[in-house]
């Protein structure tokens, strides 16, 4: 155990890896732009900079912690030079905080408050750049981009893709994609982990808020909603509610409120998919071919397979995805009700994620020419319509879910999570409701915040290898070591997102350790509270297999191989 | 998408340098020597093969005002703006440089790719102002006038 001297206060440290965590583990809470746990150091935005006895100042993120260092965060000079540094900052920012998207949630904007810069004594003479609009995921605007990197290391070392990186130098350098190309010319996915970081408004959601309202206002069109699992222990964060908490009943009435005529559940849709993808799970395995089966949920994997890696296409499930089954599954409904209900039924999905806005719109998601899901808001934009709306979330009385689709399974609801759709896979291949089989399958390996995670568990007489993979950068490892022969597996799931969907790029931020923490926490809560754990044991399933699935599962519930023809 | 011929260059040139992460610069400079400038398809080309980001290169290829994407000239002038050349007028050789040429600050290249006028930060030749180079010959002690007679002279060379 070794101490150093902070303002005057003895503080003892063991293996942090840098002066910054102590500091902040000691409750002051040192600004940064570009410091972010999970990346590599960069030290470029100066704002954790610290003084030592000799008067020597630097930046805490980037100093290894010495024993008996003593060192000052908040000297007059130290105020000086953050104060000068945001001053400079916002002299080149394009300043309409009023009418930004990140009002409220701008880092720069919130340390210029706590630091109190009152003035901006310089001019801004830097060139105004277009808006890059041609993501269906994400907005660039690099007029608000203050240079911290964060997207760029995000993209490249958490998702392995480098899609943006700076370019050009001095006053004139910009983040940008290669030879400043469109986000739509280049491999992006759309997974929002840059907008999830980015500290001010240069890269924002790309929005559906308007469109939505325009749907709910009008009176010949039933707009249907489904909320995501992941969605519900991050909707109460901008309403005061406690980090982590399940919101959903909550969430059920303000959306009532607003307009929606009817509030599913996807979870329900996320128990579909369990049982076709456990089926085409079987099957593979008893062809054995097509194996490792990928897991297809999450769409920001699929494009990246596709873009990186298509020689492993045929591997990816040809299931849809939760949202895409149920938006399949409403539409199906509203057609065969056509002549009893002449409204226009629309499906709106409420999801934790941006890729999913490009999901919808490719051209397998659509069913006998028409859109299975019509629109996607993401957390961010429904807390944003609730604000709109007048609801303050945390006073509104808690609500139960439309029938029939509002019964979901715990298996369900660990969609959410990173190694949730392996569980849930597992739980109906073990089709076991024993407490002790339960847990056993929890304790195979696929829980726990790990990048790779690997997990066997035996099916009859057979070893099933499983690998459970957050994060594109894994995910390229993985498939490489696949590649080269040196791993194998016959099931593989992938998140594009670290943690899961709970971390999605869509989701409230910020999102640091201690909120991943209790998302994830929240989530398995949930399953932990369902009296139903298992997909094939939710009634309303057997009863849509029955119903209006029956003879359509393959037309509404999977992509047929010629639309995957077309990568 | 240039020719073949172009990628089979690149491939040799990444060859004799060795197909490394590191080896990023000394590859895009032999390119750029072999072409007068690094075509943008080629850059991407170079990262592929060495498993660098496009992205990536393209930052360093930009970071570095040595490279250029736009085809240059037959000839390369590069008129010094240093202090000392400053300080001994070198603007008014490069404002001629810019009439007889028919350019300025936007356009560097002339239509016929005969001539591409660039300034440079300074060349170390500072006992020689006002100073600029042609294809990287050194002509000390210009003059407006010098500069003149010395494009008569490269045109009809």
């Amino acid at each position: 155990m070794s101490y150093m001297t902070i303002n005057n206060r003895k503080v003892t440290f063991t293996n942090e890896k840098n002066v910054l965590s102590i500091i902040r583990k000691s409750g002051i809470d040192l600004p940064t732009f570009c410091y972010h746990s999970e990346l590599s150091t960069y030290g470029a935005c100066r704002m954790c900079v610290v003084e030592d006895e000799r008067g020597r100042v630097f930046a805490s993120c980037s100093e290894t912690p010495r024993d008996g260092m003593t060192i000052y965060t908040n000297t007059p000079k130290l105020q000086h030079h953050r104060k000068m540094i945001l001053e400079l900052l916002l002299a080149s920012h394009c300043r309409d905080c009023t009418t930004c998207a990140k009002n409220g949630v701008c880092t720069l904007q919130k340390l210029s408050r706590q630091l109190g810069v009152r003035e901006v004594r310089f001019e801004n003479n830097k060139k105004q750049l277009p808006l890059d609009l041609t993501s269906e995921c994400i907005i660039r605007d690099p007029n608000k981009c203050i240079l911290c990197g964060d997207c760029v290391r995000t993209c490249d070392e958490i998702q392995g893709l480098g899609i943006l990186d700076f370019a050009f130098r001095g006053s004139k350098m910009q983040v940008t994609p290669a030879f400043n190309k469109d986000l739509a010319e280049t491999d992006c996915v759309g997974c929002g982990q840059c907008r999830a970081v980015c500290p001010t408004g240069a890269i924002t959601l790309k929005p559906n808020v308007s469109d939505v309202w325009k749907i709910l206002s009008d009176k010949n069109t039933r707009v249907v909603v489904q909320i995501a699992p992941a969605v519900r222990v991050a909707i109460g964060d901008k309403f005061g509610i406690k980090k982590g908490e399940n919101a959903l009943g909550r969430l059920v009435a303000a959306l009532r409120r607003i307009g929606f005529a009817e509030v599913y559940d996807t979870n329900f849709g996320a128990d579909l998919t369990v049982m076709e993808e456990s089926k085409e799970f079987l099957e593979r395995l008893e062809a054995d071919e097509s194996l490792p089966l990928f897991t297809s949920c999450c769409p920001a994997w699929v494009t990246f397979c596709e873009k990186k890696y298509p020689e492993f296409r045929r591997n990816i499930s040809s299931c849809r995805s939760p949202q895409e089954m149920f938006g399949a599954l409403i539409k199906e409904e509203a057609r065969m009700n056509a002549e009893k209900d002449t409204r226009k039924t629309m499906v709106v999905s409420i999801m934790p994620c941006t890729a999913k806005k490009a999901e919808i719109k490719r051209p397998e998601h659509f069913t006998d020419g028409e859109q299975d899901v019509d629109y996607v808001l993401t957390t961010t934009e429904i807390t944003r319509m609730i604000q709109e709306a007048g609801i303050d979330l945390a006073q509104v009385q808690p609500e139960a879910m439309d029938m029939p689709f509002g019964i979901a399974s715990g298996a369900g609801a660990i969609f959410g999570v990173t190694g949730g759709v392996s569980e849930a896979v597992l739980r109906r291949l073990v089709d076991s409701n024993r407490a002790e089989d339960l847990e056993a399958i929890s304790f195979t390996g696929v829980r726990g915040v790990d990048s790779i995670k690997e997990a066997t568990i035996q099916l009859g007489d057979r070893e099933v290898k499983i690998a459970v993979v957050n994060g594109l950068q894994s995910a390229a490892e993985v498939l490489d070591k696949m590649k080269a022969g040196e791993a194998y597996y016959d099931f593989v799931e992938v998140m594009a997102c670290k943690r899961g969907c709970i971390a999605g790029g869509g989701q409230p931020v910020p999102i640091g350790p201690r909120t991943k923490k209790a998302r994830l926490d929240g989530i398995y809560k949930i399953d932990n509270m369902a009296q139903i754990k298992l997909s094939n044991q939710n009634p309303i399933v057997t009863t849509v297999y029955e119903g209006i699935l029956k003879g359509k599962e393959h037309k509404l519930l999977h992509n047929s191989t010629e639309d995957v023809s077309h990568v | 998408m240039l020719e073949q011929i172009y990628y089979d260059k690149a491939d040799e040139i990444i060859a004799s340098h060795g197909a490394e992460q590191a080896s990023l610069i000394p590859i895009i400079q032999d390119i750029q020597t072999e072409y007068r400038y690094l075509p943008s398809e080629l850059l991407s080309y170079v990262a592929e093969q060495l498993g660098i980001n496009e992205a990536k290169a393209y930052s360093v290829a930009t970071f570095y005002e040595n490279f250029s994407f736009e085809p240059k000239g037959k000839y390369i002038i590069k008129i010094c703006d240093g202090t000392a050349c400053h300080v001994r007028k070198s603007i008014p050789i490069l404002e001629r440089l810019y009439s007889e040429l028919g350019l300025s600050k936007e356009k560097a290249t002339t239509e016929d790719m005969m001539f591409t006028l660039e300034t440079v930060s300074c060349l170390g030749a500072c006992g020689l102002a006002p100073v600029l180079t042609v294809n990287d010959k050194v002509y000390p002690a210009m003059t407006p006038d010098a500069a003149t007679e010395l494009i008569h002279e490269l045109r009809g060379a």
